[in-house]
């Protein structure tokens, strides 16, 4: 045992509330857990790291042909949209995670520490950026070998990443959110799959918006991730900042600014 | 592990470590929890004893802020779990009895990160780490993954982590549970070397035997009540050290027989839940002489006779007085 007495209830320094500076290191610390864990169980990064390779030649020779003539010519259409919609894709795996970790034992420690108790929430979510950027450093390095030449440049392809990241992470929001409320890890797969099908199917990302029927168009058009698509598409592909870049961060703060206080609200009321 | 054998600081024995009043925890229609008071001295160790199902987990999570009680209130050191969760957190630390550490890291991992969270720096925590793994005999397992982890090892790491803070108060559900004897004796160690050094606990049990060995105050909880509660001789005095179980030959004499029990050791007696042996608490080995001897005059022949332990079975049916009305 250790050499030193314990010191007793009554001569504590106690505080009755934690400070944002605490509530940041333990979100990192919750964080890096999250990291730890990534290294443990390398197994599951096969999603980030898989499906970008496996969409990207599956979408581009399927579809490259019929919608732009030819694959070459298919690339910086579909590099962008298949981006987008795998690194969204990845940010169900948040929820999903959230879901089995509160379920485990070592929650409950989490809850009886004298930590800030957004910290378990906003470390999972932060120590995911890492797989978003997996997964979009490997999209981009399968549309370079299949020959993809972004004219924008090395500097816009990193910058339109970085946009990607940052609006998964919002959309993970959504997913956290299922994952705190939901009772199984499965139904929040469930759950999460009918929300990001529509909204990255029902998108400018695989196909032009024209071909669709004048309704559906309406939605195309509102959809953020629509946006999103067209934003990376303009960095990428032309080096140019414009209002899309606006539109889809927009999307992204109303996102968090809706999600993210109703899914602390929920999971502090479960814990 | 090097023993903590000077207890500086003398534990102010008229703080109360918990005072629980009335706490009520219903699971849609099950009442886990109906009603249970407990009070314990800062500086000793209380047990709180009863089978499966009793109430005894759902009882420590409401004390440990990790459920929000549906009636009555509960204060550890004089602050209310209810109210003040946030410091009542800072004053605990909980060993649930499902390990409550990360299956997917390290032994070394996980104190890393729990003393982090504590709000110790980089070098202190791996420090602070590495001293616990040692007190606790986990330096060779240190990098292992904990899925390979023995249950003893991971009651140890658990137990380990709830130390990082030096709370004043532990929880400790089950902490033998599932445990060979060795590792038993070890961990009931570690747990008297805690109390030595000013802590409070408060750990649940399952055996009659381990609230002997370890607790200074014993609560006996069925069905969510607290259906007795004393210290450890008082306990035993109502059940007796050791009970005598006796089988008769011929069940036409156990009426008799029980009578003749009752007479010679003067204590009330009772029968076991097939009504084929008679058992009764045994305070006094010199008088089982004289019962055998009354047997043997009145002609009743005994096909066994034993004298054993009193399991948590015949602290129940002592105390709640279950099982011997439907007999007599």
């Amino acid at each position: 045992m250790n050499t030193t007495a314990i010191k007793p209830g009554a001569g504590r320094p106690l505080k009755k509330y934690t400070s944002f500076g605490q509530t940041v290191r333990n979100s990192l610390t919750m964080a890096y857990r999250g990291l730890l864990k990534i290294r443990r169980t390398p197994e599951q990064l096969f999603d980030v790291t898989l499906q970008p390779i496996i969409f990207t030649l599956m979408f581009t020779y399927i579809f490259g042909g019929a919608i732009s003539g030819d694959v070459q010519s298919y690339l910086p259409v579909i590099i962008p949209g298949i981006l987008v919609q795998t690194v969204i894709g990845t940010s169900v795996v948040t929820g999903v995670q959230l879901r089995e970790d509160m379920e485990k034992g070592v929650f409950d420690r989490f809850k009886s520490l004298p930590i800030a108790r957004i910290a378990p929430l906003a470390g999972a979510l932060l120590a995911d950026t890492i797989r978003y950027t997996i997964a979009t450093v490997l999209t981009f390095t399968m549309g370079y070998i299949m020959g993809f030449r972004p004219e924008g440049g090395i500097g816009y392809v990193a910058l339109a990443g970085l946009l990607v990241i940052a609006c998964s992470w919002a959309v993970s929001w959504i997913f956290a959110f299922f994952g705190v409320i939901a009772r199984t890890a499965s139904s929040v797969q469930g759950i999460s799959m009918l929300v990001l099908f529509p909204l990255t199917f029902l998108s400018n990302a695989f196909v032009p918006v024209d071909t669709m029927p004048k309704w559906l168009q309406w939605f195309v058009n509102i959809n953020p991730v629509s946006h999103l698509v067209s934003a990376v598409r303009d960095m990428v592909n032309a080096g140019h900042i414009g209002s899309e870049i606006t539109a889809s961060l927009i999307g992204a703060i109303a996102i968090v600014a809706i999600f993210a206080p109703i899914t602390v609200r929920a999971y502090m009321r479960r814990t | 592990m090097n023993v903590l054998n000077q207890r500086s600081i003398e534990p102010n024995n008229g703080d109360w470590a918990v005072e629980a009043n009335g706490l009520v925890k219903i699971f849609g229609d099950n009442k886990a929890v109906d009603g249970v008071n407990l009070n314990v001295r800062a500086g000793t160790i209380y047990g709180v004893l009863g089978p499966n199902g009793a109430g005894k987990t759902t009882t420590i999570r409401m004390l440990a802020t990790l459920l929000r009680p549906d009636a009555g209130s509960a204060r550890i050191f004089g602050r209310d779990v209810a109210k003040e969760a946030a410091v009542v957190r800072q004053l605990i630390g909980v060993t649930g009895q499902y390990a409550s550490v990360d299956e997917s890291l390290s032994a070394t991992e996980n104190l890393i990160i729990f003393s982090r969270l504590l709000g110790l720096g980089r070098a202190e925590a791996r420090r602070k780490a590495e001293q616990l793994l040692e007190e606790f005999g986990l330096t060779e397992a240190a990098k292992r993954p904990l899925k390979n982890f023995s249950g003893g090892m991971r009651r140890r790491l658990d137990l380990a982590a709830s130390l990082i803070a030096q709370p004043p108060l532990i929880f400790l559900d089950e902490p033998t549970t599932g445990l060979d004897p060795r590792t038993r004796s070890q961990m009931w160690d570690t747990i008297r070397r805690l109390v030595q050094s000013g802590s409070t606990v408060l750990l649940t049990t399952q055996y009659l035997d381990e609230a002997d060995q370890l607790a200074d105050r014993i609560a006996v909880i069925d069905r969510g009540h607290v259906v007795a509660e004393g210290t450890v001789d008082e306990l035993k005095t109502s059940v007796g050290t050791s009970s005598l179980h006796l089988k008769v030959q011929d069940s036409n004499h156990i009426a008799t027989a029980r009578q003749t029990v009752e007479q010679v050791l003067r204590i009330p007696s009772s029968l076991n839940s097939e009504a084929s042996t008679i058992m009764a608490p045994m305070a006094n080995a010199d008088l089982v002489t004289d019962l055998l001897i009354a047997l043997r005059e009145q002609g009743i022949s005994l096909v066994e006779m034993s004298v054993q332990k009193p399991t948590l079975d015949e602290v129940f049916l002592t105390i709640t007085g279950q099982g011997v009305k439907e007999e007599a």
